[in-house]
């Protein structure tokens, strides 16, 4: 204990009295200083109408400066920084996301309803008749309007004194002045084409041709209940169902805005065709896919750990680091090379395979191929895992059982069934069910290899056939053309599910494994 | 040692050695492929293991240097490798540093201290790790747009960002280390105890330097997990200057745009210095992983 009684921790000497209270001080400014900030972007929060994550902010900070402003939560300041990352970058998403599900969210409804109703409101229409020409004096560049009809000729302040592109015009009395030639005035249509100009009778006026300025309304007004009266009496009505304004013979008009729809994408899931039968051929495969990626790396990686463990080898430091370079490349870099070296004209497989065999597969168009692709490579890049694990595992095997074998005339493969696997294997279930887990959503090798194609024909969501649930999902959300936000939150809280579901029988898993280590003497 | 017929060992020592010998050949057939294309001339061709011309077009490209071909044409780098790696190095050093705060911390709550919850909260950790990132970016996009609106450099687009999503990633670390401080001799904090040590004492100057071998293996792990994070990546960071590399090497193989052996030279030069790095820390990740990190 030397160590410790070095270090000196003991009763506070007097002379350190006084630090300890300017510490103590530091430490409330600080605490008053985070609390301040985070309150500042609370605000800023809330004021961009994200209440519910202001909410969550408010939450932390709150949480932050209660845990280390009161010595009575003095343990819980270890736990809160790591529960509250986990909690706000993994709980909320997943809950978020779960959420969006039950909405109509996607790229076709965007927006907020305050958000498009500002978009109709702002948009605007030349009032019939109001056009008026106009020309810029030669002289100090002001904008000119003649008398025209009952309407008085009309003068502003020159334009380049223009305050946010507003000019107030005046009466103008007298003979018209001298003006710019048209040519001159199209040097300025760039500064012109800002302009509103506020005429004397409250219109205003702005650039509606080459040589015109005419008044622009807004073309809707906000009716009660939200509806939108147009100047021609015609009626826009919110449909607060769909999330789309509609005319009165009930056609929408576009942008929409986010509405919940309850339960109805998970409908869709279940019923539409089109989505249903893509979906049920993607879960197939997504099971298969991780189990086959599982057990080949296990067979692969186990086979491999035996013949390193073999005591009457040798150059097994050698082996070892050239068996595990798969892992230690980056798989992203790994996962590429074999995209490239897979390509159906001039990768290097298939000119190997052409001049041995003469044949070229398309492995990216061919479902099948593209599949066996897929787990060819996923071995490739998973059985090292599995190799050094099942190593640390064979150490523990003790080895008179072998003995005992061997006297008994026991071979090679028998060995290993009766003897290995029932001795490594409680240890690997755990292992093996995580690693299932994680192949299930193996979004990474998806999206790098086969982008999920080829596609799954007749669907009426782009499918792929090597498409695993998590990547179709990823793909609907991001895809280039028609985000469909609500529906990949659907999937997305299928899978949640299902991934909650194995992670609990691992944890049931590891809990079985610990209880019967701690029974072992 | 076994019982063994010596003729039958020798042959089964051959079979052993040829079985890994080809097996191993097959394994690096890919990086073998690789060498060889940065090598060679064009973003096309095909051609024989060893180039026939050799060029080291795709090299200085991917060092960032412009390239004078024979007949005078000068080939400008088509991505900032060098860059992206930086962005891949300083990401990973910064937000593993950041893990292994939280998760240090945490592991020594759980392990020594006693507060309400303490059981189920480590339970939960477990069960919520398991839920995919992958599926959840549209609400951290969605997040971190809103906190950008607020707070420009936590915004999409922002390293910060990234940073302060990856923090996320501890359970598995709080297990393996809470396993380690588990190990340690509860003779050690009661000593500490005695002489007046509160629980922030004794984590700093009792349980801390004893952990620093599982600490670097920690940092390490979640280092080369880090590197190699695509999903929230590529959503985060759109911007080709902000770009990590995992995100960025996506770009070298659109159909459109197919830099086959430009790619592999900025592979090679991106992909050694991580691949480096776990060849050397290999010995001591064994027994990290076996507490149950599975790599991405």
């Amino acid at each position: 204990m030397s160590e410790i009684a070095a270090i000196g921790i003991g009763t506070p000497a007097p002379a350190t009295v006084g630090r300890t209270w300017l510490v103590r001080l530091l430490k409330a400014a600080l605490l008053v200083l985070v609390g301040l900030g985070g309150l500042y972007v609370v605000w800023g929060l809330y004021l961009a109408g994200e209440p519910i994550l202001a909410a969550l902010v408010f939450a932390t900070v709150a949480a932050v400066v209660t845990l280390f402003g009161w010595a009575r939560f003095y343990n819980w300041r270890f736990v809160f920084p790591g529960v509250a990352a986990v909690a706000l970058f993994i709980l909320v998403p997943v809950v978020y996301t779960s959420a969006i599900g039950f909405t109509n969210f996607g790229s076709r409804n965007l927006l907020t309803l305050e958000r498009v109703q500002d978009y109709h409101l702002a948009k605007l229409e030349t009032a019939p008749g109001s056009g008026r020409p106009f020309a810029l004096t030669a002289d100090g560049l002001r904008l000119f309007f003649p008398a025209s009809g009952d309407r008085p000729a009309l003068i502003t302040p020159a334009i380049t004194e223009a305050a946010d592109g507003r000019l107030t015009a005046e009466f103008y009395q007298g003979e018209p002045p001298e003006t710019l030639p048209v040519r001159d005035v199209l040097k300025h249509r760039g500064l012109l084409q800002t302009l509103s100009v506020s005429a004397p009778d409250g219109s205003v006026l702005t650039m509606s041709g080459l040589r015109e300025f005419a008044a622009a309304e807004p073309i809707y007004e906000l009716g009660e209940g939200g509806v939108l009266i147009a100047r021609d009496g015609t009626r826009l009505i919110p449909n607060h169902e769909t999330g789309f304004y509609e005319t009165e013979a009930g056609q929408s008009v576009p942008p929409g805005w986010r509405v919940g729809v309850g339960f109805r994408n998970f409908t869709r899931i279940l019923t539409s065709e089109g989505i249903r039968e893509p979906i049920l051929q993607i879960f197939v495969w997504t099971c298969v896919f991780a189990f086959l990626s599982m057990v080949l790396t296990f067979t692969v990686g186990i086979l491999l750990a035996i013949a390193l463990e073999w005591p009457h080898l040798a150059f097994k430091g050698v082996y070892r680091v050239l068996l595990i370079l798969p892992y230690a490349v980056p798989a992203f870099i790994s996962i590429l090379v074999f995209r490239g070296l897979y390509n159906q004209n001039f990768g290097e497989i298939n000119l190997i395979l052409s001049s041995l065999f003469g044949i070229k597969p398309d492995w990216f168009t061919d479902p099948f191929l593209a599949k066996v692709m897929l787990l060819i490579v996923n071995t490739w890049l998973g059985y090292p895992y599995m190799m050094l694990l099942g190593m640390g595992f064979l150490q523990s095997v003790p080895t008179d059982h072998y003995k005992a074998a061997a006297l008994e005339g026991s071979g090679a493969i028998r060995n290993f069934i009766a003897i290995t696997l029932p001795q490594i294997l409680p240890p690997f279930v755990p292992l093996l069910i995580s690693n299932f887990a994680f192949n299930f959503n193996n979004v990474v090798l998806i999206l790098l290899l086969t982008r999920g194609q080829p596609d799954i024909p007749g669907t009426s969501i782009p499918a792929g056939s090597t498409d695993i649930l998590g990547s179709f999902t990823f793909r609907i959300a991001f895809q280039d053309s028609g985000q469909d936000f609500g529906l990949a939150g659907a999937i997305s809280t299928l899978i949640f599910i299902i991934t909650g579901i194995i992670a609990y029988a691992n944890f049931r898993a590891m809990q079985r494994l610990a209880r019967s280590r701690s029974a072992r003497p | 040692m076994m019982v063994e017929n010596p003729r039958s060992l020798l042959w089964r020592k051959l079979l052993a050695h040829g079985f890994l010998i080809a097996f191993i050949a097959i394994i690096l057939f890919p990086f073998l492929m690789v060498l060889s294309i940065s090598f060679r001339e064009g973003n096309f061709s095909t051609g024989s293991l060893f180039p026939e011309r050799p060029t080291l077009e795709h090299w200085a490209l991917a060092f960032g240097f412009d390239y004078t071909r024979p007949d005078g044409t000068v080939v400008q780098p088509p991505f900032p490798v060098l860059h992206w790696l930086w962005n891949s190095i300083k990401i990973g050093l910064i937000a593993s540093a950041g893990i292994l705060m939280l998760s240090t911390t945490s592991a020594y709550a759980f392990s020594r201290l006693r507060f309400r919850g303490r059981t189920g909260l480590l339970d939960g950790l477990l069960i919520v790790q398991m839920f995919p990132a992958a599926l959840t970016v549209i609400a951290i996009y969605a997040i971190f747009d809103a906190l950008g609106r607020v707070v420009p450099w936590l915004g999409v687009d922002q390293h910060p960002a990234l940073i302060l999503s990856y923090l996320s990633a501890i359970t598995l670390h709080i297990w393996t280390i809470k396993g380690y401080f588990d190990s340690v001799d509860p003779a050690l904090d009661k000593a500490a105890q005695i002489d007046g040590a509160t629980p922030w004492q004794t984590f700093r100057y009792v349980f801390l330097p004893l952990a620093i071998p599982i600490l670097a293996i920690v940092f390490v792990l979640a280092f080369i997990y880090l590197v190699n994070e695509y999903p929230v990546a590529s959503i985060l960071l759109r911007d080709t200057e902000q770009m990590t590399l995992a995100v960025g090497a996506r770009q070298y193989l659109y159909e459109q745009r197919y830099l086959w052996g430009d790619f592999a030279a900025a592979a090679i030069l991106s992909g050694l210095p991580i691949t480096v790095l776990f060849l050397i820390c290999q010995r001591f990740l064994v027994s990290g992983l076996a507490e149950g990190g599975v790599k991405g």
